[in-house]
Formats: structure tokens, sequence, C-alpha cells
């Protein structure tokens, strides 16, 4: 049962999005979520939200995986909503009880709820189309400079990696503790809340005790292997960025100038 | 001088209590001498607790004798800044095939000791393509690990550490939590490494089938090397073994039993078709 579970969500087709470097797609979405937070007019959102369905569209990625993300936020983007309708003063437009929905709450909230929303099926976007794997990778790289200041950042990665690759033992492992103790007699399923944490608490210390033991064998196959650290380590898959990386540099940077345009003109 | 020579290694564990004082010492391996050449087929065998990890361990640098030297072609494993042409020669695999996998695809995994040594990217790729296919699995180098059969990860391992062009590879029980079929498999591929390549293997066992084409055998006890010969010397001496806690191979048994009732055998068989052959003249 815990096996199916699938790390991060990657959809596996071939589209050019999935192809370019994860830098590309890390600082593109991120410069896409600034824009979406610079200028406050309609058109801005047009613009934004047609940018964000044509890289929809060419990565390939079916629409409602984009929108299985938004589930999972749909309890904050209705408060955030709720709370800007109700609360933000104004002139009124309708009342009822000790409730009013102003104009300026109106706008307010409709423009969070369409900027909330494209940032995460932005974000998605870079997720769907990026494996965990190659994320890291870009990270890396992208934060490298930070070395000059002792940040570890090639430990960080290699540990994130590491963590990504063990997930999936360890469920493996939760899983097969957790049937050994129900055959021994274990309850897990029923009981209040406070009841079931307790009953967790036999399925986490020999859980824990191998992640121990997993970890000491790994550091020691590590280190019969060569490694020491980041210092004088080549690449396999060095990240290098190719023409169509460049390219969508280009496209981004042009997205921008029309978004920062467009909320100064208009 | 061989690729790894032993003289005299002695290595302690030491207990504490809580407080940090010498509760009592351990004496894993004791007094250990061998010289393994270039090119041979090594096991090491014993049972449980019998130093034969232990001794592994040195020979990969992560583990200093207490007392005595080991070689490693000829660089003495004490030495710091010998280290990682030490652990660069003789390359280890280990018993648990998930604990050794660091990769989340194959080939990442076997491109991973090359590139902690600094090799150029292209001929990173070329050393991952040969390894995988000197252990038959250059079709799987694009799949997740945690999708392969125990086996099939074992092999991984070891073309990992064939991507670092070892002269030498360390397999502590290498076959130890796989199925038979997992065994049969890893089996051939060391056997291919060494028959083809010319690679020195030393493997740490102790299932007696696995010996069977080991140009030499230690039996280690109680950390000290009890017994060594080819393997038809060791399983010539059934009674031996026995008391060292070790299972001789079916067929060895029942030739070593039909021998004692009587029938003219020779000593040491070691598979089946020997005793069919040796039975029908």
């Amino acid at each position: 049962m815990l096996r199916d579970i699938t790390l991060g969500q990657y959809y596996q087709t071939e589209s050019v999005v999935h192809k370019l470097d994860p830098r590309v797609k890390l600082g593109g979405t991120l410069l896409y979520i600034i824009s979406l937070f610079l200028f406050e007019n309609i058109w801005g959102y047009l613009v934004a939200g047609l940018f964000l369905a044509l890289v929809v569209k060419l990565s390939k990625v079916p629409f409602r995986f984009m929108v299985r993300g938004m589930k999972t936020i749909v309890f904050l983007l209705l408060i955030t909503v709720v709370f800007n309708l109700f609360l933000t003063p104004g002139e009124v437009l309708i009342s009822f009880w000790k409730l009013k929905i102003t104009k300026e709450g109106l706008w307010i909230a409709i423009s969070m709820a369409i900027r909330l929303s494209m940032l995460i099926i932005g974000s998605s976007v870079m997720t769907l189309t990026t494996t965990p794997n190659n994320l890291t990778d870009g990270m890396e790289k992208m934060m490298s400079p930070l070395k000059v200041f002792k940040v570890p950042v090639h430990e960080v990665a290699m540990m994130m990696s590491i963590a990504l690759r063990f997930i999936p033992i360890l469920l493996e492992e939760t899983d097969k503790i957790m049937k050994a103790q129900i055959a021994r007699g274990a309850d897990f399923e029923s009981g209040n809340l406070l009841k079931r944490a307790k009953a967790l608490v036999p399925l986490l210390v020999p859980l824990f005790i191998s992640a121990f033991r997993r970890a000491n064998d790994l550091a020691m196959a590590m280190e019969a292997r060569c490694y020491r650290g980041g210092e004088g380590r080549t690449k396999m898959k060095p990240l290098v960025y190719k023409r169509e990386d460049k390219l969508a540099y280009l496209v981004i940077a042009g997205y921008l100038v029309v978004k920062i345009a467009i909320g100064i003109v208009l | 001088m061989g690729i790894i020579k032993a003289d005299d290694v002695t290595f302690e564990y030491i207990r504490r209590d809580e407080e940090g004082n010498v509760e009592g010492i351990t004496t894993a391996v004791d007094h250990v001498s061998l010289d393994i050449k270039k090119g041979q087929f090594i096991a090491i065998l014993g049972h449980n607790g019998s130093g034969k990890s232990t001794l592994a361990k040195h020979m990969n640098a992560i583990l200093y004798p207490t007392e005595g030297t080991l070689w490693v072609d000829g660089m003495d494993t004490k030495a710091e800044e010998h280290v990682w042409d030490i652990r660069q020669r003789a390359g280890m695999v280990f018993q648990n095939p998930d604990n050794q996998i660091i990769g989340q695809v194959v080939e990442e995994d076997v491109g991973f000791g090359p590139e902690n040594m600094g090799i150029p990217t292209k001929e990173i790729w070329e050393r991952v393509e040969e390894s995988l296919r000197a252990v038959g699995m250059y079709e799987f180098r694009k799949h997740s690990p945690n999708k392969l059969s125990g086996g099939q990860k074992q092999r991984v391992s070891i073309a990992g550490v064939l991507a670092m062009h070892p002269q030498c590879i360390v397999l502590d029980e290498p076959t130890a939590m796989l199925d038979p079929n997992g065994r049969k498999e890893v089996i051939r591929a060391i056997r291919g490494l060494n028959d083809v390549e010319g690679i020195t293997v030393i493997l740490i066992t102790h299932y007696m089938e696995e010996i069977i084409y080991a140009d030499k055998v230690f039996v280690m006890d109680q950390g000290a090397i009890a017994m060594e010969g080819t393997p038809r010397e060791i399983f010539s001496q059934v009674e031996k073994l026995k008391s060292l806690r070790l299972d001789v191979p079916q067929v060895t048994m029942l030739a070593y039993e039909l021998k004692k009732k009587g029938m003219n055998l020779p000593d040491g068989i070691l598979i089946t078709k020997e005793l069919i052959d040796a039975l029908r003249i």
C-alpha cells in the first residue's frame, strides 16, 4: 500500500519544457511568481494567464494534473478570499447581518484568487516537468555562489538526493514493521487520536534504529567509493545551457517586459 | 609483494562504558598474515563473528590495524595520504545492496565513484557503460534501483566499484541477503570479472558452494586464520571444517560419508559431476 506513493509529482512525457535545464525552470518560476505580484490590473493578469496557458500547452501535461495541485490549497485560498471580501473597508456594495462586501474587498479578493491559483499552477508546471533529482542538481548549481559565504551547498544537495533515494526504502520498511507488529497483535487503527499516536511509538523506534544503521552503512559505502565532499568532484551529467535554454530565457524576459510595460502604461 | 599483503595484522575493538572507561577488549583480527597475488580469486571463509568482515574493512582502509601492517599495492593503509589511492585500487562491495546504492538511477549510481575521483564527464560515461556491460546490467541503466531484484542491485554495486577501475575487489558477503538465483547471478558476475578482466577478487562468504572456484581459500576462526589452501585441500578436511562450525557442500559430504563406509573415492570432491565420474569407475 505504501509502495504506491510517488515522490514529487513528476509527470513522465517528452516535451520542450521537460527537456529544459532545471535552472531555467527554477529561475523562470521564481520570476513568474514575482511578476504576478508586481502590478494590479486586469490586463496584466490576462498576459500572465496567457503565458501560463502557453507553457502548460507546451509541457504536454494534462491540465487536470495542474489542478490536482490546487486541491491541497483550496482551503487556504478560500480563507484568503473570504477575509479579503468581508474585512476590507471601503465603498459598501452589499451588506447583510454584520457582514459587508465592499467594492475594494471584492476586487482584492478576486485578484488574490487569481494570483494564488496562477502561482500554484505555475509552480506545478515546474515540479511536474522536472525530476526531483534534476531539481536538486539545478538548485546546487544555482546556489553555488553561496559557497563563498561558507554555505554547504553541495552537502545540502547531496543530503536531499540521498533522502529522495531512501524515502521509498524507508516506506517499505515502515510497511514491514507495521505488518510484523500487527501480526503480534498491535492495533494501529482503533481508538482516539491520542491512542493512535501512542500506538505509533513501537513503530517509530525500530524505524529510527534501522534508519541510523542504514545511514552508517551508506556513509561507509560512500567513503569506500572515494567520496570526500564536493571538492574536486566531477559531474556525470553536468548542467550545460543549450540553445533551447537560452531561447527560454529570452521568452521569459519578453514576458516580463510585456507584463511590466502593461503595468506602467495602464 | 602481492596486491594485498598483511603482516601480523591485529585489530582490537575497545568496548567502553558510559564514562568512557575501558570495559574490555575484543580481538577481532588476531595476528593475520597473508599475501594475495594479482589476478587471484581468493575466498575468505568463516562463521559469524570470525573476524572476516573486520579483515575485509582493513583492505579498503576503513579500519587500520592496531598492530602489524597491511599494504595495498605497496601502500601502507595507515598512511593518511594514500587513503584515496587505496580505496580506488581496492574497491569494496558490502552485504546489503540497499545501503550502498547512492544514485536514484542505475547509471548515476555507477558514475558515483568516478565522479568522486574527478574523472572527466566523457570518460565517466565510457566507464559506466563498460562496467554495466561487464556485469550484464546495461539494459537496466535507466531503471530506478528500487525496482531491481537483490541480485541485480548487487551487480549494480559491483559495477559501481568496477567503474573506478580497481585492481582488486573485496566483496564482503555480497550474497548473504540474496535468494539462490540472485546468489548465482552475483557469483557468475564475480567469476567473470576475475576470468575476463583479470581483477583480483577477494570474496568473503560463509557459503561453501561459492568458494569452489577460488584459487586459494582462507578459513578464519576467532580472528585468526585456521586453515588455508586450495578448495580441494580445504574440503578434504571435513572433520576440521565441522569443528569450525562450517557446512560442507552436500556432494562433498556425501562423498566423505561414502568413503568412511569403505568406498574408494578421492579426497575433496567439490561438484556433483566429479562424484558421478568417480562412482562410475
